[in-house]
């Protein structure tokens, strides 16, 4: 019933298991479309950059995900959190950036690959497809244990499969190991998948929206199970999710993305209770939420912009109700606004000139109006 | 305040996917009306039946669904109701669209992505509106995309050219286009991100009271349907399990699958504290226990409700019928929030029959538990004073888990 005191695991203390720094993936656009190519100059302003053109998809990324500890990457689709999981999983290399385990960076050989895989594992979003439809149980558990020469032989190898199932509470283990996926429901099916990350014995769990195919019934039962790991298992765990109140129940440090930048990170507690930065107060605001005392007023409209050419300076402004002249031409540092809370936007920096600090002018939108109360201190020089 | 005419009502409906020995009942004697101008929302998991019951109602089952009894009623005016399960083809095409419209649950499949925008919009208008000519045609329809906010020089667009939010915008432009009196919408929002959800949730609303059109919402999304609908009908395995006005249902839920759903959404207010969902999965309609369907999931679970099923009925009634305790008045409710906006009837089913259980406990042959009783005055769900959840030891909750979440972790606190 306590209140975790603000995040549970103090955010960046201790040291690390899984440490990425400044990771950055630019996907390269095809230029084999001609028409494509004519559509993308257009909205890119008729200005095309010289070089080749990418999808800004991950842009200088730093995370640390501790032992025990749970850190929930928030965001909403196009926001480059699923293309983070994939390079922390190294199932694609990034532009640029280090990817530290343990403090060290692993070689990029196939060993070193495996290395690796046998620390970190995803669990994917959709549990239909993520299990092989042809393969039953027992074959998605024995693979990896196989592979990474784990679980002996005959007997010891069996109980090794049973082991697992129980640990993800799939119970009586016995039952389930000779069933095929279609046989299990979508709970069921995600359970088999993170048994089948848990095989090899990892220390870090990527979980990619695990729960965001399955009814809201069973949802709990499978967050619980992440948290159950984390406190048994000792698991770090990077928890991906677009529901920022499920977020808030399960990890201890919830970071937010947009349009592939972190622009708040902070203990779970105070990035929903107190949010910094305007994205997370939009998010907030459009939750669904039967509790709301006041009456909804949804903070800023519009969708993510296009990722080819991203918007200037913040990547948020155009959407942005509080944008001043300065968020349009350079991209704001990252503000510490409270211990372990940090939020990059200019309202929260100190020492903006009066030009930087006026409202944006904008070409279209009834909005601008002046940076509000959450500009504290944000226009004293 | 009287309760507005009804306009759409569900009588014993029931559903049948196949013949015979093997045919799975999908809804079972569903009793549901929707009155004029009202949010009705139908909340339920996948294979509850929610959609199979609003698409039946309307004639739009596909086989192997077969409609096996019941009847629904529309009321084109007050007192004159068509049976909408007896009409013949022709009379059904005269109603669907015109006076019933259904936005379908996945706008990327429901649209035609070889035709544009505009000619699927004109062609709802040529089919319907047969004295309209093409420039007239062209007009409504961007003026339909202007009233769902989209500027109308995209009617050359093909849907691909459109982001999720737009087409589903589209689709409900497109479902306006004959200012139906009724719209059906099935997931509208459930594929979307959480701004252009709520967002699209604005439009309708604003188009709603602009239109004065009754809207059945479909969703698995109970903590949404709190904010939008007045009232809220909730459906387990076939069957309408619980229906009551909107903050009634919130604030003091009397069927345990309810209480259960609303425990499912982790709260973004107050102490973060464990919760334990609902334990099991929604049970194979081939298979479904004797009894109560819900009780192998029920934690409250008597031995009643393993022999025989509870009829949907008033809290407290069959202990009237014994002559027992009388029933409570319909329409009693916590103190509810002020109504925002819209018309809504806090704390009472619109058609004043107060709500409707479907649970052995609520028989008033017992006083339930605290968690499914009425509140006492001045308190919120459950007689929490303080209007949070009320934390349940559930037959699964296992102690050990519960640190994780409800309390610090003092081993892992530097």
């Amino acid at each position: 019933m306590t209140q975790p005191a603000a995040g549970t695991v103090a955010p960046g203390t201790g040291s690390p298991l899984l440490e990425a720094r400044g990771l950055t993936k630019h996907f390269p656009v095809r230029r084999s479309s001609l028409k494509g190519r004519a559509r993308l100059g257009r909205r890119g302003r008729g200005s095309e950059p010289a070089g080749p053109v990418v999808v800004h998809a991950v842009e200088d990324v730093s995370l640390s995900l501790p032992e025990s500890g749970i850190t929930a990457v928030v965001g909403e689709s196009g926001s480059g959190k699923s293309t983070l999981a994939r390079l922390l999983a190294r199932l694609i290399t990034p532009t640029s950036g280090q990817l530290l385990l343990d403090g060290t960076q692993t070689a990029a050989t196939s060993h070193g690959r495996r290395e690796y895989a046998r620390d970190v594992q995803l669990v994917l979003q959709d549990p239909f497809s993520s299990l092989n439809p042809v393969h039953n149980v027992r074959y998605h558990l024995a693979r990896p244990l196989k592979i990474h020469g784990l679980g002996g032989q005959g007997a010891s190898m069996e109980e090794a499969m049973t082991g697992l199932l129980e640990r993800v509470s799939l119970t009586p283990a016995a039952q389930f190991l000779d069933k095929y996926p279609h046989e299990l429901s979508g709970g069921q099916r995600q359970r088999v998948a993170i048994a089948r990350a848990l095989a090899v014995r990892p220390r870090v769990l990527l979980a990619d929206e695990p729960v965001s195919m399955l009814d809201v019934s069973i949802r709990l039962g499978v967050l619980n199970l992440l948290g159950d790991l984390r406190e048994r298992d000792r698991l770090g765990i990077l928890y991906i999710t677009h529901d920022i109140a499920s977020a808030r129940y399960l990890a201890d440090v919830i970071m937010v993305m947009y349009a592939g930048q972190v622009v708040e990170t902070g203990p779970a507690g105070l990035v929903t209770d107190e949010p910094a930065h305007p994205y997370t107060q939009l998010l907030l605001s459009a939750a669904p939420d039967p509790d709301r005392e006041e009456p909804l007023s949804l903070q800023g409209r519009g969708a993510p912009p296009s990722l080819v050419a991203p918007p200037s300076g913040c990547r948020f402004h155009p959407r942005c109700p509080h944008a001043m002249a300065v968020c349009a031409e350079t991209t704001p540092p990252e503000t510490e606004v409270a211990d372990g809370h940090r939020s990059a936007c200019w309202l929260h920096a100190t020492g903006l000139t009066g030009t930087q600090a006026r409202p944006l002018t904008r070409a279209a939108g009834p909005d601008g109006q002046p940076a509000s109360s959450i500009a504290e201190g944000g226009e004293e020089t | 305040m009287t309760a507005n005419p009804p306009l759409l009502e569900i009588r014993g409906l029931r559903v049948d996917y196949g013949a015979g020995p093997d045919a799975v009942h999908a809804v079972v004697d569903a009793d549901l009306v929707l009155r004029r101008g009202e949010v009705l929302g139908l909340a339920g998991e996948s294979g509850s039946g929610k959609s199979t019951l609003a698409y039946a109602a309307i004639r739009l089952l596909r086989a192997p669904g077969m409609i096996t009894g019941g009847e629904v009623l529309y009321y084109p005016e007050p007192g004159r109701p068509v049976d909408l399960l007896s009409l013949d083809e022709a009379e059904l095409r005269g109603l669907r669209w015109s006076q019933i419209a259904v936005v379908l649950q996945s706008a990327m499949n429901a649209l035609n992505p070889v035709l544009t925008i505009g000619a699927q919009l004109t062609d709802v208008l040529q089919a319907h509106e047969t004295g309209m000519n093409p420039a007239a045609r062209r007009a409504r329809a961007a003026e339909l995309l202007s009233m769902v906010g989209i500027t109308a020089d995209r009617l050359g667009s093909y849907p691909f050219e459109l982001s999720g939010g737009m087409r589903q915008r589209v689709m409900i432009a497109m479902a306006l286009a004959l200012e139906p009196q009724i719209v059906i919408l099935d997931e509208p929002t459930t594929a979307l991100d959480v701004v252009t959800q709520r967002e699209i949730l604005e439009e309708l609303t604003a188009l709603r009271e602009r239109l004065g059109f009754a809207v059945l919402f479909i969703t698995h999304d109970l903590s949404l349907l709190v904010e939008i609908a007045d009232s809220i009908a909730v459906m387990y395995a076939g069957r309408l399990v619980e229906r009551a006005g909107a903050e009634e249902l919130f604030r003091s839920p009397r069927h345990p699958y309810t209480l259960g759903l609303l425990n499912s959404f982790p709260a973004l207010h107050g102490p973060r504290r464990y919760m334990t969902g609902i334990p099991g999965s929604p049970p194979d309609l081939r298979m479904l226990p004797v009894g109560c369907v819900f009780h192998p999931r029920c934690q409250f679970a008597m031995d009643r409700c393993r022999e025989k099923s509870p009829p949907l009925e008033q809290p407290g009634a069959a202990a009237l019928l014994r002559g027992g305790a009388p029933p409570e008045p319909p329409g009693i409710a916590g103190p509810a929030k002020p109504a925002s906006g819209g018309p809504r009837v806090a704390g009472q089913w619109p058609d004043g029959s107060g709500r409707l259980v479907a649970c052995w406990l609520q028989d008033g042959s017992a006083k339930p538990p605290p968690e499914l009783a009425l509140p006492e005055a001045g308190a919120a769900r459950g007689g929490q004073p303080d209007g949070t959840l009320p934390v349940r030891a559930a037959g699964t909750d296992d102690p050990s888990l519960a640190p994780s979440i409800a309390a610090p972790d003092p081993g892992s606190q530097s």
